[in-house]
């Protein structure tokens, strides 16, 4: 569904949920909130942060968004001590937890979680990532990143690089991204190549495409290259892992191929695929993104509490 | 009689579905719960039809489907017809539409969608470009006609 103009009150579950104009204004607040900080802006606010897998990025840049804007956090990061474990179920949880909460910002293994949760939740629920589905707040910063790093999205060309097939965080970019006139490249061995669906909305919607496996090949064209891990869980087989796991490696002779403007994106966490020999580099911005978590999540948490507008 | 005679009897009062994928029959017997009806059933498949190659049709007498049971038809075989039967004639003949959305009867095919975790009812919109597609509003996981699968 697309959501109206208004964010207060609204759930954050599906980066499908936002329109152009949504993007574009989250993306605005978020600029004004790192320019200037609004220490007290949620005063008196508690946000349940329900993590019922681990996480460590998105768990934490929550948490001191929150704490950043004068709110407090109850939660939990372990399902194992809570009354999951003997049983609840989450439309019981999530309807305890909104008598003592006013957001609850939640992580779960299966997907589509948090939507159920916010179907029982008469308060916001923030998606901060539900199994393979959709991790919503990643792409916002990420989207948030290439403005700031780039600039205009229109006219940008982006390639993808990595386990396109299984990576969360392509796709969902990729989605947000055909709001706007950019061109893509999907840069990956035929076995994690970018789902067939996805080839065929970006296309209906007038995004050049381009599908390749060979990444020396390609580089000179990316104005951002957006690298992703390949995801050893994913892979029932190990042998098949094996074969992939170093299929691409950015390093210093893939970035002489690439623009000198080039950024360097990756979600993190990283296993090898980025040489850290570049981390000091310009090119290389994936911990400045990592970084923007903070503004992306103050944004969000202060709109849908109603508190931005 | 010519040899294009359906040997299936005609009804006085009730529902005939026709134009049926003879592959799709059982299926659809299944979903109405035909197996426990306390009325007369007629199934025949493996029909010839122009349209289909091989198509089946159900004779149901003394019932007449919801609406709902309709459009829950249109899922499993879209290109079915519906006839109204009163006094042995047609009353009613309608193509089963597809609704936009569906509640409640079709499992999502992703094992780990919190529908096959939890006691909550399957929800999905209803996509029907390039064929019949069905995605969950939940896990936002699409499903072909091939993987529908009623609860």
């Amino acid at each position: 569904m697309m959501v109206s103009s208004s964010f207060k009150g609204r759930d954050v579950l599906s980066i499908n949920d936002f329109s152009r104009e949504d993007l574009l204004h989250l993306l605005k607040v978020a600029g004004e909130l790192e320019k200037k900080p609004r220490p007290d802006l949620l005063k008196g606010k508690i946000m349940a942060s329900l993590f019922f897998e681990p996480s460590t990025r998105t768990k934490l840049s929550f948490a001191a968004s929150m704490l950043k804007l004068g709110g407090q956090v109850i939660g939990f990061a372990d399902a194992g001590t809570t009354s999951v474990k003997k049983g609840e179920t989450l439309w019981d949880t999530t309807r305890m937890v909104e008598a003592y909460s006013d957001v609850i910002v939640m992580r779960h293994s299966v997907e589509g979680a948090p939507r159920l949760s916010a179907e029982a939740a008469s308060i916001p629920v923030v998606n901060a990532g539900d199994g393979a589905n959709q991790h919503p707040t990643q792409t916002l910063l990420d989207l948030y990143t290439i403005q700031k790093e780039h600039g205009d999205f229109d006219g940008m060309t982006i390639g993808f690089v990595g386990d396109l097939k299984y990576g969360r965080t392509v796709h969902s970019l990729a989605v947000a991204l055909s709001h706007f006139k950019c061109s893509m490249h999907f840069v990956a061995p035929n076995a994690l190549k970018m789902p067939d669906s996805y080839i065929s909305m970006l296309k209906e919607k007038g995004i050049v495409v381009t599908e390749t496996d060979d990444l020396e090949g390609a580089a000179k064209e990316f104005d951002v290259l957006y690298m992703t891990r390949i995801q050893e869980e994913r892979f029932p087989d190990p042998i098949e892992y094996q074969k992939y796991k170093s299929v691409y490696r950015i390093d210093k002779k893939i970035l002489k191929l690439c623009k000198e403007s080039v950024k360097i994106m990756h979600p993190l966490p990283r296993v090898g695929e980025i040489d850290p020999a570049l981390d000091e580099m310009e090119q290389a911005i994936y911990f400045k993104q990592a970084a923007n978590g903070i503004p992306v999540r103050q944004a969000i948490l202060g709109l849908v509490l109603g508190k931005l507008e | 009689m010519s040899g294009k005679t359906l040997r299936i009897a005609a009804i006085k009062e009730g529902t005939v579905i026709d134009h049926i994928p003879a592959e799709k029959i059982f299926s659809v017997v299944r979903f109405l719960k035909l197996d426990k009806a306390s009325g007369p059933v007629s199934v025949a498949t493996n029909l010839m039809s122009k349209l289909l190659g091989k198509k089946g049709v159900i004779k149901i007498s003394g019932r007449e489907l919801t609406s709902v049971e309709v459009e829950e038809i249109a899922l499993l075989a879209p290109e079915a017809t519906i006839n109204i039967i009163k006094e042995y004639d047609v009353a009613q003949k309608r193509q089963v539409t597809l609704p936009k959305q569906i509640k409640g009867f079709v499992c999502c095919m992703n094992p780990n969608c919190i529908t096959n975790k939890q006691p909550v009812s399957t929800r999905f919109s209803v996509k029907n470009q390039d064929g019949l597609k069905l995605k969950c509003s939940y896990c936002e996981r699409e499903m072909g006609q091939r993987q529908i699968r009623i609860i």
